[in-house]
Order: C-alpha cells, then structure tokens, then sequence
C-alpha cells in the first residue's frame, strides 16, 4: 500500500504523455491515409473474399499492363474480414461473397457504398466413390446426408436418385470445412432453400456439424480429404475441384433437372436470379432447365464518395475493366462471367462513384 | 542523458551527491516506464478486447459457458471450447513434462561433458520451429499413423470400463484432442527443458556431494538434493510452457478437427479456444465476431485464473517445506 501510495503522485506526468504520443501515432496515420496521390496514380486497397481472390488477382495482373501508375492491393481474410475493413475505412474496396446483415451496414463508415457483383462461381458436391463415374443427387437426399441421416452409400434415397445405378456400400465420409466460409455459407443457404423441411442445421459461415465428420481447412483441405477417402463427400468450388480432379455429382434444380457444375450452369442461374435496386442477388435454387443450382454470387464493395478524387478515378477505371475485359478473362480461373443484363446494370452503377473534394472539409483537395 | 530529470527542487538534493541522485532518479523512471509498460499493455488489451465483446456478453450471460457453439443459429457458448483448451493442454504438459525434466536431468547430471552443448542447441531449435510448420508436419505426417493407433487402443480397450469411453469413437482423420496434445507437448518441451535446465543448474554442487558422500545413489541424490531445491523453478517452468499451450493456435486449429464440444473421447475431434478464432474471424460478423473476441477474453482469464492458482499452490508447499526442513 504504502509503495502504491509512493509511485502514484510520481507518475501524474505520465498520463499527458501517453496521450500525446497516442494522439500524435494516430494523427500520422490518418495524415499517411489521406496523404493525396500524384499525377494521375493511386494506390488501391482491397480485402475480403477468398471466393474472388484468383479472380481479382487475374483482373488486377491485366489492368496493370494497361495502367502502370496505379496499384492495387487486394489481401483476402475472409468475406466478414472485408466487410469488418471497409466498415471501418481500413480499405478502399471489399471484397465479399454475402451482403451486410441489415444490423451492420448502418455501421459503415465512410457513407453510402455499393455493390458491385463481378462474376460468380459453382460450388461442387465432389465425392470419390470407386466405381462410381455419375451420380445424382436431390436437395433432399443431399441435406440428409451432410447432416448425418444417410450413412451408406446404397441408401434407398442415394438409389432412388439414381435409378439403375450400382452403388456400393461403402460408408459415407462428408468432408466439410474447418474454416468458416462463404462457400459453407453458400452451400448450406442452398441446403436451407431447397430443402427447407428436412435440412436442420441452418445456414452460415460456420454450421454445427455432427462430430464424426471430417473437417480440411479451405477448398484445397477439403479437396485433398475427399481424394484420399473413398467414400468420401464435400462441397468444393469449382476451380479446386477441378485442380483435384475430383468427380462431381449433379444436384437437381429447381425444375426437377439434374445439372452438373459448370459455368454455363452458373451464368444461367444468375440470369434467372431476382436482382434488387441494390445489385445484390440471390441465385441460389434459382429456377431454369440448365440452372445449375448451387451457385456462389461474390460483390466488390466501394464508396460513392472518395476524399481522394484519383482513388476515385482509379477504381472506376478498375471497375469498368472488371465488365470489360474482366469478363472474358473470368472463364481462364474458373468463374462464370455475369449475364449481360446484369454486366450492364453494374456498369451502369460505376458512374455513381466519385472523387469528392467538395463534401468533407477536412482532406486537402487532390491534385 | 536524454532521460536525465530536469533540476530538482532544493529541499531533495540538499546534503546529498546531485550527479548519483539524477542519475539514480534517472534509472528508477525508466526501470519503472519498462515495468509499467507490460501492465499497460495487458490493461490495454484487456479493455479493448472486453469492449468488442460486450455484445456477447451481455446477450448470453452465463450461457457463455454452455457448450452449444452454433453460429448458423446464432449460439455461442464456449464451454466446450474452454473444455477442448484445457483438455489439450493437460494432455500437452502430462507428456511434455517427464520428458523435459528428463532432458534437463540428462544434460545437468548425467550427460558427459562434450554432448551436453549438442543436445542443448539441439532442444532448442526446437523452439525456433514456426508452429504453423509444426501443425502442418502433425497432418500431414503424424496424423495418420496415429488414426490407426488411436483405432487399435480404441478395439483392444473395448471392453475396459473407463477406457472404454476414453478411447471411444477415434477420429478417422487422426484429428482430434489427443493429436493436438501431442504436436503441441512437442513444441513445449524446449520451454520446459530450458528452465528446468537453468533451475537444476543452480542445485549447489556442495549439497550434491554431500548426498553422494552419504552413500545416495545418483537417483537419490537427484530426489533428495536436485528437486527439493528447484520445486519452485520447475513449476515456473511447467506454467509457462501450460500458458503457451493454451494459447497455441494454428498448429491446433489445423489437426483438432473443429468441432466444438465436451465429451470423454480423447480420440475425437474438438476445439479450443484459441483455434476457433483462427478457423472463424476471417468470416464472422455480429454477435459471432463479439462471440470469438469474447473467447480471446476468456483465454486471458483462464490463463490468468490458472498461473495464479499454481503460484498459490507452489508457495504454500514451499512453506510447508521451509516449515519441517
């Protein structure tokens, strides 16, 4: 006590200097931030998603060539990461596979923003079944098995499905991610949709599984255990299921037609998606003969108002390259362009963003 | 000096040398700034962290402790991660343990002279190993053979009756608590090692001949010269390799298999409150962000709960033994 009562007068002059060298840490920062680009170049920093990182990487490589002077960033962590960064002004854009749940998108700071859908992408059911070269598979009988209900391969609904085929007895072993992910979310959205009175684990980016499944960390995790088991069952996207070499089952749309992946499958679906004011959509379970029913969107996310008018410049610049060029390159890693409509809407949003050096006060005016 | 004081006021320097007083006032504040530092820090986090997680806290309650993690229906409760933490690291010291002191008692008493630097480099490489790489080894070449182990004990212990729910249901994968406990007894073992090491070192070579020259034999000596001295430091040693237990992360997050629950099956897949952060942040939004910072929050005072706990236990049988001897 007594010793406490000998240190604490003594260190009063303390408080005043952690709170400037606080205060003076921080001013840099922000003063680094806002720090205006010169003569036309930017710096662009995006994060989110690792659905789209090959595809923005693709993107990013591209419009490089033609634009030297300006450089973007884009470092994945995760659709709820991107959102977290652009909520708080950590980044210029973010990249994310789900929408803001209402709750947290009157937090973004940094005013109205925008979605942007890029491409899309298939999410595969793979599985390894030695012998097994097709298999089909409903909503239904795909719900009981990732939850566990179905626990061998020749299942009266497994055959029912696939009428005629030889299936073995061989166990079922479902592989899902031990990563939260937008591709879980995705996959079990579908499960919820299209199976809504027999699939119980709801959807997110994270679901209860039952304990005795197996688990890989990302797409490759999942796909490389799937490979090594027979028997074995995930959902996978298309572009490491493919990498793998893994054989995917088609799953049945919602016309009652059993579509395998691929992304004319996945534009299809797109299409017959319903697209609100906001360029957010849903395409999962979507309606449509060729409609491959488990598709992942992916939006980028952008202000409509920068301090920096050349960021501003620069990102419509990206953007517009994205419905461009970008589409044509989306098929060379894997991911399905958008239907034109949608293509054209998105473009058309581009022209809403701008460099502001009017709206706030405090950033010096760019030049 | 940049951190000399300015002038002091007379009254304090009056009759006494001013240059060793500076210097001397000079040393205390910053010997102090460093000391204080540590504990800015950890109030710094502590707020920080207790604050993000407040959403989770206030709605959950004590259902924090309840072991349904389910963020698709928005159900946070961390028991069974708290369980998978202390489970992981139980298991993580109860092999490490003998296996350090063993090293330690080898390298200080036993080894002869020139092998003795070999096996302390040696050890602490071990140290210097990325955990990441560690996890990644533990999946890609422990956990297999260990699948098939886990799948023999669990068949020849079928009919055992504790055992038997202990071993029930292995993992498939090989991920599961056990697997963690084992990667992660590994990557302590050179913490506890090297304590113990310095702690055994300073067992007075006096009191060793002494039991020597009443006829003890090496055994002995250690038991009866070498540990009642260094209890205290061993047990130093022992916490600090259980704090960095608990909080290892991706090595566990990568063969633990992710699936948060309290059960009895050590073979099984669980998780622990360090690895779920890491599995789940990069997606989580919400209460399931609060919920994960929350867990950072819980780790901090399970750790704090448990190093206090040992220092209470290890100063009272210090005291016990202080009392009799």
């Amino acid at each position: 006590m007594t010793l406490m009562k000998r240190i604490i007068p003594s260190l009063r002059w303390l408080v005043p200097v952690v709170l400037v060298t606080g205060l003076v840490t921080s001013g840099a920062a922000v003063a680094a931030a806002n720090a205006p680009t010169q003569g036309g170049s930017a710096t662009l920093n995006g994060s989110g998603s690792t659905f789209q990182q090959p595809f923005n990487e693709q993107v990013i490589g591209a419009f490089k060539q033609k634009n030297p002077n300006v450089t973007i960033n884009y470092s994945g962590g995760g659709s709820g990461k991107g959102r977290q960064d652009f909520s708080d002004q950590v980044v210029d854009f973010a990249g994310t596979d789900a929408p803001y749940p209402a709750a947290d998108a009157a937090n973004v700071k940094g005013g109205t923003f925008l979605y942007f859908p890029t491409v899309a992408g298939p999410i595969t059911v793979s599985y390894n079944l030695s012998g097994v070269k097709k298999l089909q598979l409903s909503p239904e009988t795909l719900a009981k098995i990732f939850q566990g209900d179905i626990k061998t391969w020749d299942d009266p609904a497994i055959k029912a499905d696939n009428p005629g085929a030889k299936l073995p007895s061989t166990a079922i072993t479902v592989v899902h991610r031990s990563d939260s992910s937008g591709t879980t979310q995705n996959f079990t959205g579908f499960l919820n949709a299209a199976a809504p009175g027999v699939w119980t684990l709801g959807s997110g980016s994270t679901v209860s599984w039952p304990a005795d499944q197996q688990a890989g960390q990302g797409n490759p995790g999942v796909g490389q255990t799937i490979k090594s088991t027979d028997g074995g069952v995930g959902y996978v996207d298309f572009s490491d299921a493919k990498a793998l070499k893994l054989k995917f089952a088609s799953v049945k749309n919602k016309d009652g037609k059993f579509v395998a992946p691929s992304l004319k499958g996945t534009t299809a679906a797109v299409s017959k998606a319903q697209v609100n004011q906001d360029l957010t959509y849903n395409p999962l379970n979507a309606a449509g003969a060729s409609a491959y029913p488990i598709t992942s969107p992916t939006w980028i996310l952008a202000y409509e108002k920068y301090s920096d008018s050349a960021k501003a410049t620069a990102l419509k610049k990206f953007l517009n390259y994205i419905y461009g060029n970008g589409q044509k390159l989306a098929s060379s890693v894997d991911y399905a362009p958008l239907p034109t409509s949608l293509a054209g809407k998105a473009k058309a949003q581009v022209k809403l963003i701008s460099g502001s050096s009017g709206s706030s006060s405090s950033s010096p005016p760019s030049t | 000096m940049a951190t000399e004081a300015p002038a002091l006021p007379a009254s304090l320097t009056k009759g006494r040398r001013p240059a060793g007083l500076i210097a001397d006032r000079g040393f205390r504040v910053v010997a102090l700034l460093a000391g204080l530092t540590v504990l800015v820090i950890l109030a710094l986090i502590a707020i920080y962290t207790t604050r993000e997680a407040w959403p989770w806290f206030r709605t959950e309650g004590l259902g924090i402790f309840s072991d349904n993690w389910d963020p698709a229906h928005q159900q946070f409760g961390a028991g069974g991660l708290i369980y998978g933490t202390l489970l992981v690291a139980g298991v993580a010291v109860l092999f490490s343990l003998p296996i350090s002191v063993g090293i330690a008692l080898f390298v200080t008493d036993v080894a002869p002279e020139r092998i003795r630097r070999p096996i302390v480099y040696t050890v602490d490489l071990l140290a210097a190993i990325p955990s990441v790489v560690y996890g990644l080894w533990a999946l890609f070449v422990l956990a297999e053979p260990l699948s098939s182990l886990f799948q023999s004990l669990s068949d020849a212990t079928a009919s055992i009756p504790i055992l038997k729910t202990l071993f029930a249901n292995p993992s498939a994968s090989g991920k599961s608590f056990m697997t963690a406990g084992i990667i992660v007894a590994i990557m302590i073992t050179p913490i506890i090692t090297s304590i113990t090491r310095e702690v055994f070192a300073t067992v007075p070579q006096s009191q060793k001949e002494a039991a020597l020259a009443l006829g003890a034999t090496r055994w002995e000596m250690i038991r009866g010269a070498v540990f009642p001295h260094s209890r205290s430091g061993m047990v130093a040693g022992t916490m600090i390799g259980l704090g960095r237990a608990m909080g290892e992360t991706i090595a566990i997050a990568l063969v633990i298999g992710s699936s948060p629950r309290i059960t009895a099956n050590i073979f099984g897949p669980g998780d622990t409150l360090a690895s779920i952060i890491a599995n789940q942040f990069g997606e989580a939004s919400g209460e399931h962000r609060a919920a994960l910072i929350g867990c950072g929050v819980v780790l901090f005072a399970l750790t704090i709960l448990i190093s206090m706990a040992a220092r209470a236990v290890v100063s009272r049988a210090d005291r016990r033994s202080a009392g009799t001897g």
